[in-house]
């Protein structure tokens, strides 16, 4: 266990390193830079603002000088919002993208479980073709398509809950946990199925009934154990995929998440503020395959070293 | 049945936060509050440093200048300045300050507004709007750095009450200009506890933190969520405040604004979807409003381009568009064909307008320039990224090539993109907008100067510059229109823009929302608007 872990770290800082590589010079080699306004900046407020963002060094010197910011954890300030740090917008963004996908992937298992286990236990029958036929549909709308269509029907047909924001109205959590959990759900689904079909079909399972025990007992205690272990290796790319691509639903519902932030920066090429996100991702995506990665070595001796 | 209360508890979760939903806006006529789709989240709530219309918007609730302006008409109406009196020769202003107070209790004094306009042309702090101040004397030498002792420059507090400001020259929208964000009046003991007075990204304008003197404070501001201001009981003017907050709801993109427009959640939107506008002015024509604003949309030409140096070339690609076809077909959003640079404004500027469509005489021009249809020229046309832009571009491109056989590379780039290519000169034809910050031609007028920095397209007229700074020296308003007519006639005869339409603005307004007049500069004083 610890030398999974500790294999992981030494492979994830030559990644991050390289993270960071390529996003410094992608960001810096884009056209366009962070001062260019629609009414034009005179030249001498120009060299200022250069000046004061450390702009008007080489990109060597800037990047050496990153490299050791990043290290002592000062991201820099954002050059989108004078007064304002990387490591601010980000601890602003991230607890809410986190509540975000927390929702999401609650959401997720509590509907994935139950239709997978419902499917798995009666095969074949509508209890089994009706959930896993709507999970496909689930996996196949994209949520730019389905957040539009739940604000539609909800929030503006039937006037069930508001259409935008985050902690702002009342309710206002439903609709983007529907939207970002549903193709979750549908995965989480399918894989319940899946799994659990086929411990179900393991002789311990028939030793288990044999033995007189409740099927309450024998699919939670016995079989839910085995069958879920392709979820929980779902859960890790899953959490990160829910961190990392919330930037739609963020945009679709105006949440004031990490990805729109990051999105945004990208656009107004706030260099800093996309260096930090980037580096914060990739962190995010890591560390939760490592987390997977453990708890299903946890759960099944198999996978352990 | 451990299972079924997971399952039951993530429900409750998810359902916890979902009362019983009554839109807000249904809600505002008991609570006061109005709720504003505002555009893109502000960069920060300095006067001095932004130089966004979200940002101006905040402003103009937080902050209060000299003069504010007349919520229908515009015209400027005593602000923290109960009168003024004007010298004979136009370039003494005497302002007396009313007895007003920041929000901490201060009381507001002239020299307050010194310190701002010291803060607003230091050099050091990178204003990107300094030009504001400049018809004041000495102001754009010390702004530049030729001068470094600021009692030079033509702004004094006299006693704690009055202030004078003397100008370089006789300047008529001078009043008016002082409305602008940008020379607002800032709390010097507040800015100086959190930084100097040429600290960018200073700390004072953050919730707890912030002293204004406008109608409104400031409560509360989440990034990308909202900021909230609540009315201001030590404003001068406190009586005539009928809102009790006002939530300024940042929304960058125009499908969600308009969803929330119909789910109730703001009572006034910034736009309105295009493919929108017919269908609202059917179902909703008492929330739709139309109307004209002091803006034009025009394309440049870079005249450092071969053969877009050719006056002849520049005039056949105007004489080919068909304006009215744009705006009713393609634009569709009740926009003004336009045939000069400024746009109409009720001060009594009446701009020359002889563009035309005339394909036939497009055609000559362009036989007489050495070419013709069949030589088949090509230019590049650049704009951001934006529906609207492409399909006038379209259009622009199709009637260039029906009337000239020109080819039209159309070229669409992220915003940024284009910014730093236009900044650059890296363009053929690019397309372009600019609104007035006043009612004055000058603000259109003054950009093509030679050299300027939103002059962008290498257009330098000796005789245009002339009639432009005796316009600044004159002192009646009749002789001044005189010369910026003689200018502008210049402008549109050369056509190193090329005029299309005059902007108009368009957005959805709740019907309970009262007080809130339409008008040029798409201004709206809160202390003038109620809900009913």
């Amino acid at each position: 266990m610890l030398s999974l872990i500790l294999r992981r770290i030494g492979i994830a800082i030559p990644v991050l390193l390289t993270v960071v590589t390529l996003t410094f010079l992608m960001v810096h080699s884009a056209p366009g830079g962070p001062f260019d306004e629609e009414k034009a900046v005179s030249p001498e407020v120009l060299i200022k603002l250069n000046e004061k963002y450390n702009l008007d060094q080489p990109l060597s010197a800037q990047y050496l000088d990153y490299l050791s910011g990043i290290l002592v954890g000062d991201f820099g300030p954002s050059f989108r919002y004078p007064g304002r740090s990387v490591t601010e917008l980000i601890s602003i963004g991230l607890p809410v993208t986190f509540e975000l996908a927390l929702y999401s992937i609650l959401f997720a298992l509590a509907v994935g479980l139950l239709a997978g286990i419902l499917g798995a236990l009666k095969p074949n029958t509508p209890l089994d073709y009706i959930p896993m036929s709507t999970a496909m549909i689930g996996i196949c709308i994209p949520s730019i398509i389905l957040g539009p269509s739940l604000i539609l029907i909800f929030g503006i047909w039937l006037e069930w809950v508001p259409v935008s924001g985050w902690g702002y109205m009342p309710g206002d959590k439903l609709l983007p946990t529907l939207t970002l959990g549903t193709a979750y759900a549908a995965y989480c689904a399918r894989l319940t199925r899946g799994g659990m079909l086929e411990i179900l079909n393991q002789d311990f399972i028939r030793t288990a009934r044999a033995k007189g025990l409740s099927e309450t007992r024998v699919v939670v205690v016995h079989a839910l154990r085995g069958g879920l272990t392709p979820v929980i290796a779902f859960l890790g790319p899953a959490m990160a995929g829910l961190l990392a691509g919330s930037f739609v639903v963020e945009t679709i519902f105006g949440i004031p998440g990490l990805g729109r932030f990051y999105v945004e920066a990208a656009f107004n090429r706030d260099y800093t503020m996309i260096l930090g996100s980037s580096i914060f991702f990739s962190f995010l995506i890591i560390f939760f395959n490592l987390i997977s990665d453990l708890i299903a070595a946890a759960l099944n001796p198999k996978l352990r070293d | 049945m451990k299972f079924k209360f997971f399952v039951l508890s993530i429900l409750f979760t998810l359902l916890y936060s979902c009362g019983e939903n009554t839109p807000p806006v249904d809600l505002s006529p008991e609570t006061k509050i109005l709720y504003l789709g505002n555009g893109t989240e502000p960069k920060d709530l300095d006067p001095h440093t932004v130089t966004g219309v979200p940002e101006s918007k905040i402003l103009m609730a937080l902050i209060e200048g000299l003069v504010i302006r007349h919520p229908e008409g515009l015209d400027p109406l005593p602000g923290m300045a109960k009168r003024w009196d004007i010298s004979s020769d136009g370039k003494e202003y005497i302002f007396y300050l009313r007895d007003a107070s920041w929000s901490n209790g201060d009381p507001v004094t002239a020299n307050d507004f010194v310190y701002a306009w010291n803060r607003m042309l230091m050099p050091s702090l990178g204003s990107q709007y300094p030009d504001m101040l400049y018809d004041v004397l000495n102001a754009e030498e010390f702004n530049k750095g030729k001068i470094t002792d600021f009692s030079l420059v033509g702004v004094k507090a006299l006693d704690p009450k009055t202030l004078k400001v003397n100008l370089k020259n006789p300047a008529p929208y001078f009043v008016e200009l002082l409305a602008h964000y940008t020379t607002r009046p800032v709390h010097q003991p507040t800015i100086e506890k959190f930084g100097e007075i040429d600290t960018l990204g200073n700390q004072w304008t953050r919730p707890g933190n912030f002293v204004g003197n406008g109608p409104f404070t400031l409560e509360e501001w989440k990034l990308n969520q909202v900021i909230k201001v609540k009315k201001n009981p030590t404003y001068w003017d406190a009586d005539r405040v009928q809102l009790n907050e006002i939530h300024f709801l940042p929304i960058d993109n125009v499908s969600r604004e308009d969803f929330m427009f119909r789910a109730g959640q703001i009572h006034v939107t910034s736009s309105i979807p295009t493919e929108k506008i017919e269908v609202y002015k059917e179902q909703y024509p008492d929330n739709i409003s139309i109307s004209p604003y002091y803006g034009t949309y025009y394309y440049r030409i870079n005249l450092n381009k071969e053969p877009l140096n050719n006056k002849l070339i520049r005039k056949a690609l105007s004489l080919s568009i068909d304006r009215e076809l744009i705006t009713e077909k393609v634009a569709k959003g009740g926009q003004i064909p336009a045939f000069s640079f400024t746009p109409p404004d009720p001060n009594g500027y009446f701009p020359p307008t002889k563009l035309e469509y005339n394909p036939s005489k497009a055609q000559e021009l362009l036989k007489e320039a050495g070419y013709s249809k069949a030589d088949s020229l090509t230019f590049e046309l650049l704009y951001n990224t934006s529906e609207g832009h492409q399909k006038i571009a379209e259009a622009m491109q199709q009637m260039w090539k029906e009337a000239l056989g020109v080819n039209i590379v159309l070229t669409n780039t992220d915003w940024k993109v284009y910014l730093s290519r236009e900044n650059t000169g890296d363009f053929e034809i690019s397309r372009a907008g600019w609104i007035g910050d006043y009612q004055d031609p000058k603000t259109f007028l003054d950009m093509m100067v030679s050299g300027r920095g939103n002059n962008k397209t290498g257009w330098s007229n000796l005789e245009y510059d002339r009639l432009l700074a005796k316009a600044a020296e004159s002192t009646s308003q009749e002789e001044r229109y005189g010369y910026l007519y003689e200018a502008e006639k210049i402008l549109i005869d050369e056509l190193p823009i090329i005029p299309i339409y005059t902007y108009t603005r368009i957005y959805m307004k709740h019907e309970t929302v009262k007080g809130w007049e339409p008008n040029l500069l798409d201004s709206h004083a809160y202390q003038y608007i109620s809900i009913e």
